[in-house]
């Protein structure tokens, strides 16, 4: 947060932000997962980026993880708020199958963090999931570390409309949380990014990205184009529309070559289903969504989300078979 | 003798779901050995849970079911022996039977004479059964929401179960279920005692085995363990008392494997926000006990003091403590703080502005929004308004208008959005904070009141008002569009909301009844008759399970009206009372027979006429005098609604009609007695039944 104080000292020997992230990342690449950077498509939740949206479909086993910065227009607070962002960092992992022992993983994944679980109190709290639009839901917990929710850890059980087998464990975790409990700070401002071991000077959250919550808030509650908005949902759907009517064709073409099933570009598709649901988190910031149009609009997103993971369903076993 | 363990080890079981899961479980287990015949008498069932595990203990389980004798049935006796000697089919039902020719022996049924053959049983092993009968037991408990977690997805079940300990004594029974085989491993707390096996040596010494691990296995020994535990946190606060609240013990309790308490501290200046804000945070966004001083009666207004309780799930040395008591007090900190940023925030948008916006919140997707809803309570506040005016109820019109109109704008605040449990509780806070007047803000206040059936009524007359308004509205809307409430499906919550509408004509004082609220509905006729049908179910269930009267009576008052919700009550009330009076019980047998008399006659076409004297016997001008005394003082004791007395009067009627019944034959063969005694009887049916059909009451 902008203010004249000083921030509050932080421990010079506590894990800095991106010291957090490295060490899960580490963590999970030791234990053999895919470590992704994060998709470079705006998206609300970790769970919407391919890598976890359509990997999570079909037989094939997968381990990925990835830092996912998730955009939600709503929730932006101008930079005033110290604990609420329009866009925080999940450190997203998908473990298809889960392992037996996927809980103890997680808590090891912790004590990588630094966090020593015989001084903290540590609770799995129900909490189910489920992102109507994707057509996705799961069964799991928040994972409550000395009442801070630092983890949410779901059992996707369905996803993109489908039933899923296997199923994947999903762990999300919210980093900004993370880290400001762990450097013992009020504000998610005051965390440090980073630190020079030689000079020991601190880069602080407030200072990589203060701007932007700032400019942020201000685009998307008062200056986006309500109008021009609309028209970018309208031309994104239509080109991912005219697509998945293309690929259903080409699906179900007893003529058509594994070859071409496998080369028809559902991934961009995917992107732009991911555009709408973007657009649609503006609009609603812009307060520009009125009553009757809401479940109409996550209709239409839903229509493209599930209509690219049942083709791409399809089109990973015409690619088996073929 | 032998005991029977039973383990099965999960991931963390939801909180809300474990009391009924163990309940369940052991029900299953005790059924299943008492089925096969496995318990002895003596045999005792103890069942445990903690969020990683459901367990049953049988203590006296047979090791093998005693042989038993069991005769088979065959086919008809006719069949299998002509003329004495048996036929094929005889030989080959015996063999089927492993039984010999010798062995059968006729069996009499109602269906005729059939063969039978005793077969000898021999027990089986109590492990054996088990093995083949558990897997499907533990399978079939019930969740409220299930999980597949194996390829393939052989079961669903409320989270991966993990391991399985199932042991007759010492000796493991390896039953295999959901993947797993059983063994003699338990596990201990995640954290106090880690990865290494609890190996469980004896069935019976189970929970001293976890013990031992840092699990209380036993839910009602946790329990006592956090109540102490809050007391004597409680104790290093001078002048405080921890607020009680038995939902939060009981969560906390499935929370948990091993239980203790720290006090945290958040700053006094917090306790500027308004208590339910605060107790909100603490009980269901943290699972915290709020604190109060102990010296304030819990009859008026509590007082808050700037500390907590929360329960964790470990143990841990002075360090450990301070760094989650630091914790739990930072993420306090961080909520009360949202909660002063949402409440200020919200001021800058007074209320009042709120209305427009309301057009953005839907009541109902095919109704509209609360701009919608609100402008139809509006219609109907002040149709009912219009209505308890000319019953004399005094109350604030400006000042219900203005708090019907107003009651759904919080749903726009921020703070609302952020503890939607308190929604009309933040309304109520907002209205008095911007000044609009006690009697707005406690109206809006307690819209939600009674929010269940043991709950109380809004406090004022304008609440009553608006509480009766919105929940009519909504009824009636609801059903318009074809949600009415069929069998346990009721998603709205109508029957609820129609609970609430009787309660509140029962206990306030509103001179308005149940017509007078369906009709401020301004229901159509064509939904009317099934309005003001679900109120009469509704004023049923309100009569039987909430005020506790027989069906009986409450079938008798109901049969006269149902309309007057307190008129209902009062009356039921004089019926109960006079209930057990010989003299009542037998007017009310005579009234039945009257009943039964009057159908006969209308079956067979017989009229009753106005009763001439000179045709009457002498019992029966003595009931028509008796009558004609008593009526106008019955209408005079109902008028004043002195129920009871007028009951009591009514049973003076007794030896009069007992006299008439015994002597006169109504249903005379002479056609002008005959409908002159009808006549009679009618109208004495008709002067006394003003208050109850008394024919409904069981006289038996």
């Amino acid at each position: 947060m902008s203010t004249a104080q000083p921030a509050p000292r932080v421990s010079p020997t506590s894990l800095t932000f991106q010291d957090l992230l490295f060490r899960l990342q580490a963590f999970w690449a030791e234990r053999g997962c895919v470590i992704q950077q994060p998709y470079d498509v705006e998206v609300g939740a970790g769970t919407m980026c391919p890598e976890t949206f359509l990997r999570v479909l079909g037989p094939k086993p997968y381990k990925v993880g990835y830092a996912q910065p998730s955009r939600r227009p709503a929730d932006g607070r101008y930079g005033e708020n110290p604990n609420r962002l329009f866009k925080h960092t999940q450190f997203q992992l998908i473990l298809k199958p889960p392992p037996v022992n996927v809980q103890e993983l997680y808590l090891e994944s912790l004590e990588a963090m630094g966090i020593d679980l015989k001084h903290h109190d540590l609770k799995f709290e129900e909490d189910n999931w489920e992102w109507p639009a994707g057509g996705a839901w799961g069964v799991g917990w928040q994972v409550m570390l000395d009442g801070l929710e630092i983890t949410q850890f779901t059992y996707f059980q369905q996803c993109g409309g489908q039933d899923l087998d296997p199923i994947c464990a999903e762990l999300t975790y919210g980093m900004e949380r993370i880290a400001a409990f762990l450097q013992d700070v009020d504000s998610i401002y005051d965390i440090v990014w980073a630190r020079d071991p030689e000079t020991g000077a601190q880069v602080t959250y407030d200072d990589v990205r203060l701007a932007e919550e700032l400019q942020f808030s201000v685009y998307n509650f008062e200056m986006a184009d309500v109008a021009r908005l609309w028209e970018h949902f309208n031309s994104y759907e239509a080109e991912a529309q005219a697509l998945l009517e293309k690929v259903r064709t080409l699906l179900t073409d007893e003529n058509a070559s594994p070859k071409e099933k496998q080369r028809f570009p559902l991934l961009p598709t995917y992107e732009l289903a991911l555009k709408c649901s973007h657009l649609f988190n503006l609009l609603d910031a812009r307060g520009a969504i009125s009553v009757t149009e809401r479940v109409g609009v996550i209709g239409r997103i839903r229509n493209l989300a599930v209509g690219v993971a049942k083709a791409w369903t399809a089109q990973q076993e015409a690619a088996a078979s073929g | 003798m032998s005991d029977f363990l039973l383990e099965i080890g999960l991931e963390e079981v939801p909180a809300r779901m474990i009391a009924g899961a163990e309940a369940e479980l052991g029900k299953r287990v005790s059924d299943l050995l008492k089925r096969e015949r496995l318990v002895a008498p003596e045999a005792k069932l103890t069942t445990y849970s903690t969020p990683r595990r459901l367990a049953v203990l049988a203590e006296g389980v047979l090791a093998r079911q005693a042989d038993a004798e069991k005769v088979v049935m065959g086919p008809s006796w006719k069949v299998a022996f002509k003329d004495g000697t048996p036929t094929a089919v005889a030989e080959a039902f015996a063999k089927k039977a492993g039984a010999t020719v010798a062995d059968l022996k006729k069996v009499e049924t109602s269906r005729g004479e059939y063969v039978g053959a005793s077969v000898k049983q021999t027990g089986r092993t109590a492990s054996e059964i088990l093995m083949a009968e558990l897997p499907k037991e533990v399978l079939a408990v019930y969740w409220a929401k299930n999980m597949y977690w194996r390829a393939g997805k052989p079961e669903r079940f409320v989270r991966p179960v993990r391991w399985v300990v199932a042991l007759m004594d010492s000796n493991v029974v390896p039953v295999e279920i959901a993947g797993i085989t059983a063994g003699n491993a338990s596990r201990g707390h995640r954290v106090l005692h880690g990865d290494v096996p609890v190996v469980i040596d004896q069935a019976r010494n189970y929970a001293k085995s976890l013990l031992d691990a840092a699990v209380v296995a036993d839910v009602a020994e946790r329990r006592q363990f956090i109540r102490k535990a809050l007391d004597a946190a409680t104790r290093t606060i001078p002048g405080a008392r921890w607020r009680e609240d038995e939902p939060l013990v009981e969560t906390v309790v499935h929370l948990t494997e091993w239980p203790t308490v720290i006090v945290g501290d958040f700053e006094p200046e917090y306790l500027d926000l308004p208590e339910e804000v605060l107790v909100t945070v603490m009980r269901d966004h943290q699972k915290y006990f709020a604190m109060e001083d102990a010296e304030v009666k819990s009859d008026t207004a509590s007082k808050l003091l700037p500390h907590f309780l929360a329960v964790l799930n470990t143990q841990t040395d002075e360090e450990g403590a301070a760094i989650i008591r630091h914790g739990n007090a930072r993420v306090l900190r961080a909520r009360f703080k949202d909660a002063r940023f949402f409440w200020d925030f919200d001021q800058k948008t007074p209320l009042a502005d709120r209305f427009e916006s309301l057009k953005n919140v839907t009541f109902q997707k095919e109704l509209g929004s609360y701009y919608w809803k609100t402008e139809q309570n509006l219609a109907v506040a002040t149709a009912l308004a219009a209505e308890a005016r000319v019953g004399d109820a005094a109350f604030d019109e400006a000042a219900l208008f203005k708090a019907v109109a107003l009651a759904r704008t919080d749903l726009t605040t921020e703070l609302v959005k952020e503890f939607t449990e308190l929604q009309g509780i933040i309304g109520g806070l907002y209205a008095r904070a911007q000044g609009l007047g006690e009697t707005v803000a406690k109206a809006i206040y307690d819209q939600y009141t009674p929010a269940s059936i043991e709950d109380a009524i809004p406090s004022t007359v304008e609440g009553q008002l608006l509480g009766l308004a919105d929940r009519v509205q909504t009824i009636v809307a609801m059903f318009g569009i074809g949600n009415a409430p069929t069998g346990s499906k009721d998603p709205f919550a109508l029957r609820r909301a129609a609970n609430a509408i009787v309660k509140i004509l029962a206990e306030s004082g509103l001179p308005l009844t149940l017509e007078d609220v369906i009709k401020a509905s301004g229901v159509n006729d064509a939904g009317k008759t099934q309005v003001s049908d679900f109120f009469r179910e509704r004023l049923q269930f309100y009569l039987k399970d909430v005020r506790g009267f027989t069906y009986d009576m409450v079938n008798a008052v109901l049969a006269v009206g149902a309309d007057d919700v307190r008129d209902t009550i009062a009356r039921a009330e004089a019926l109960a009372a006079v209930r057990g009076s010989a003299d009542f019980l037998a007017v009310s047998a005579a009234f039945k027979r009257i009943k039964n008399i009057l159908r006969q006659a209308e079956e067979k076409g017989y009229q009753p006429s106005q009763p001439k004297l000179a045709q009457l016997a002498l019992e029966a001008i003595d009931l028509w005098d008796r009558s004609k005394e008593l009526a106008p003082q019955i209408a005079n004791l109902r008028e004043q609604r002195a129920y009871r007395e007028a009951l009591a009067q009514i049973a003076t009627l007794r030896p009069t009609v007992d006299a008439f019944f015994d002597k006169v034959m109504v249903l005379d063969a002479d056609e002008t007695v005959r409908s002159s005694n009808l006549g009679l009887i009618e109208q004495v049916l008709k002067n006394f039944s003003t208050m109850a059909d008394f024919s409904e009451i069981v006289t038996g």
